[in-house]
């Protein structure tokens, strides 16, 4: 006690050091070996051996570009209609949601207790070719007779849209909570009118929830594969699929590495871009 | 539900015209929930429903008739119950040493000021914001690299590894809000640091530390994409969903569902129940 009591400042390293060496171990080294693996040559019967293998990036490229565009193309979709249904109801819940607001954050994670696989199985069992939702759309038209809903683009971006929906509400809704509500009242106090007041007041200071919510949409959207499989065809195949069928049918370790890399890459990019756009200082001011 | 009284008085104010208006603008926002609160639960509502589902052969995604056999006989499928009690146990120890590692470094980030603490938080944030196939994909290199036999032990610490961030992310939410005078008055009354931690600050950020707990407990079971490319041969429950969904779907995989589900809302809706205790009525 007194060594520690003469050494105040080593203590928060003390209780660091444990979680973030596991994470150094566990996080950080692999990406080292996805990096190293990424550049190997060789197949699974001969083993694999690093050679500065380049060419599995080129490879990698050349053939998944379609995957990889509709990857980022389903996840941008996805994303802005996750901040289309979720902006009002995160706005609803913590402005008009009174006492009763814990309750209500209960449903928007509700679909988080739902095991991922089942309630994606789920949205089959709703978009099913003789299901209920299918049937209408038919009768009203606006589905053709041998019109489907499974087996579509529409399908996979549904799904993925209501996966990730809960990770854009709850930090839409943990910035429009902590949200002054003086600043708003003296907004309108100031003759704004209520679309101004919003526009000019709560939208800017929930940009840091738009900004969370966004990222934790967008990047694992962009890496999904559950989605394209169990409600999609091949055609709707994205760089998720065609990196787990390396890994665990094909066994083409480097080449599934290289894609992976790349994916982290694009993302980064992606992510650097948007951090750019929306204007980092008044983001963590 | 909605808390009309709050408007009010601003309403009160105004023209005819412009509070049938905010009358409109007001019941269409809540209109919009409720169906986005819709959409949120209507596949929770089909996987309920669908475990009491007698299906004609092999797949449940017609509905056929209603029978209680699934739920008196939720393990009645070959392989549900081991890869069920699989699950239980990774998700037992991963939340366990995820909630212990991530706490001592949440109460690191908040009651401690010190050089790399910004850098820190920004490497806590990483996991969460990177694909799950991407932090797969590069354990399952690096357990390829080093000959690491896949299994039960990969998977453990695959879990621990991305549960430590929400950990942490969790237990520093709750100690942010935490009044440090507590811990100050315990240490003028003469407790020396470690007391004044037992006493004081470890039952208040306990209901943290116990929401951490469960949020990694929950992600743990729930854990599909890294679990499925560091499992080897071992089959957790959701390897289990996706073996079987290439050639079956038993409607037993719909009473597991819905079980997780209620257990997982009631223990959110006690903790719930206990900050409405623990605050006065009223504040929200």
């Amino acid at each position: 006690m007194t060594l520690l009591h003469r050494h105040r400042w080593a203590i928060p390293y003390l209780l660091l050091l444990p979680g973030l060496a596991f994470l150094a171990l566990f996080f950080v080294v692999p990406i080292y070996y996805l990096g190293n693996t990424s550049l190997q040559e060789g197949s699974i019967f001969d083993g694999y051996t690093f050679t500065w293998a380049w060419s599995n990036y080129t490879d990698a490229i050349t053939q998944y570009q379609s995957q990889f565009l509709r990857s980022l193309e389903y996840a941008g979709i996805a994303t802005v209609i996750s901040m289309l249904v979720g902006y009002p109801l995160a706005y609803w819940i913590a402005f008009r949601g009174g006492r009763w607001k814990n309750l209500l954050l209960l449903f928007i994670i509700g679909p988080f207790f739902v095991t991922y696989l089942i309630r994606t199985l789920a949205w089959k069992t709703i978009l099913e070719d003789q299901g209920f939702v299918a049937d209408t759309l038919r009768t009203l038209g606006l589905l053709g007779e041998d019109g489907r809903l499974l087996a579509t683009s529409t399908a996979v971006i549904a799904g993925i849209t209501y996966n990730y929906l809960p990770f854009m509400a709850l930090p839409l809704y943990v910035s429009l909570e902590q949200i002054d509500r003086r600043l708003i009242e003296a907004a309108q106090d100031l003759y704004a009118s209520k679309v101004r007041a919003f526009l000019r007041v709560t939208l800017p200071l929930s940009l840091p929830g738009v900004f969370a919510g966004t990222l934790l949409t967008f990047i694992p959207a962009a890496g999904d594969f559950i989605n394209a499989q169990l409600l999609g065809t091949p055609r709707q195949f994205m760089i998720g699929n065609v990196i787990q069928s390396k890994f665990k049918v094909i066994a083409d370790y480097p080449e599934a590495a290289a894609l992976s890399f790349i994916l982290m890459a694009a993302i980064l990019v992606a992510v650097l871009a948007y951090t750019r756009l929306l204007g980092t200082e008044r983001l963590t001011g | 539900m909605t808390t009309a009284a709050e408007t009010l008085p601003a309403a009160r104010r105004r023209s005819a015209p412009a509070r049938a208006l905010a009358f409109v603008r007001h019941h269409t926002l809540t209109v919009y929930a409720m169906l986005a609160f819709a959409y949120l639960l209507l596949p929770i509502a089909v996987v309920v429903a669908f475990s009491f589902n007698d299906p004609i052969g092999r797949f449940n995604f017609a509905w056929q008739g209603f029978t209680l056999d699934n739920w008196l006989n939720p393990f009645g499928y070959p392989g549900l119950q081991d890869a069920i009690e699989l699950s239980l146990v990774i998700a037992v120890l991963a939340s366990f040493f995820a909630t212990v590692l991530g706490t001592l470094i949440g109460l690191a980030l908040v009651r401690y000021s010190f050089r790399g603490g910004a850098t820190t938080n920004f490497f806590i944030f990483l996991p969460m914001t990177t694909p799950e196939i991407v932090m797969g994909a590069s354990l399952l290199t690096l357990f390829l690299n080093l000959g690491a036999e896949l299994g039960f032990g990969t998977i453990l610490l695959a879990h621990i590894m991305f549960n430590i961030s929400y950990v942490v992310v969790t237990v520093r939410a709750r100690l942010v809000g935490f009044d440090r005078h507590l811990e100050e008055a315990a240490m003028d009354l003469g407790a020396n640091e470690w007391t004044t931690f037992r006493k004081v600050t470890l039952p208040l950020i306990a209901p943290g530390i116990f929401a951490a707990g469960l949020i990694a407990f929950a992600l743990s079971v729930d854990d599909f994409v890294i679990t499925y490319l560091v499992a080897g041969g071992d089959v957790t429950f959701p390897l289990f969903v996706w073996g079987a969904a290439r050639v079956a779907v038993p409607p037993q995989i719909n009473v597991i569902g819905t079980a997780i589900f209620l257990i997982a809302v009631l223990l959110m809706l006690f903790n719930i129940l206990f900050q409405w205790r623990r605050q006065p009525k009223g504040a929200s």
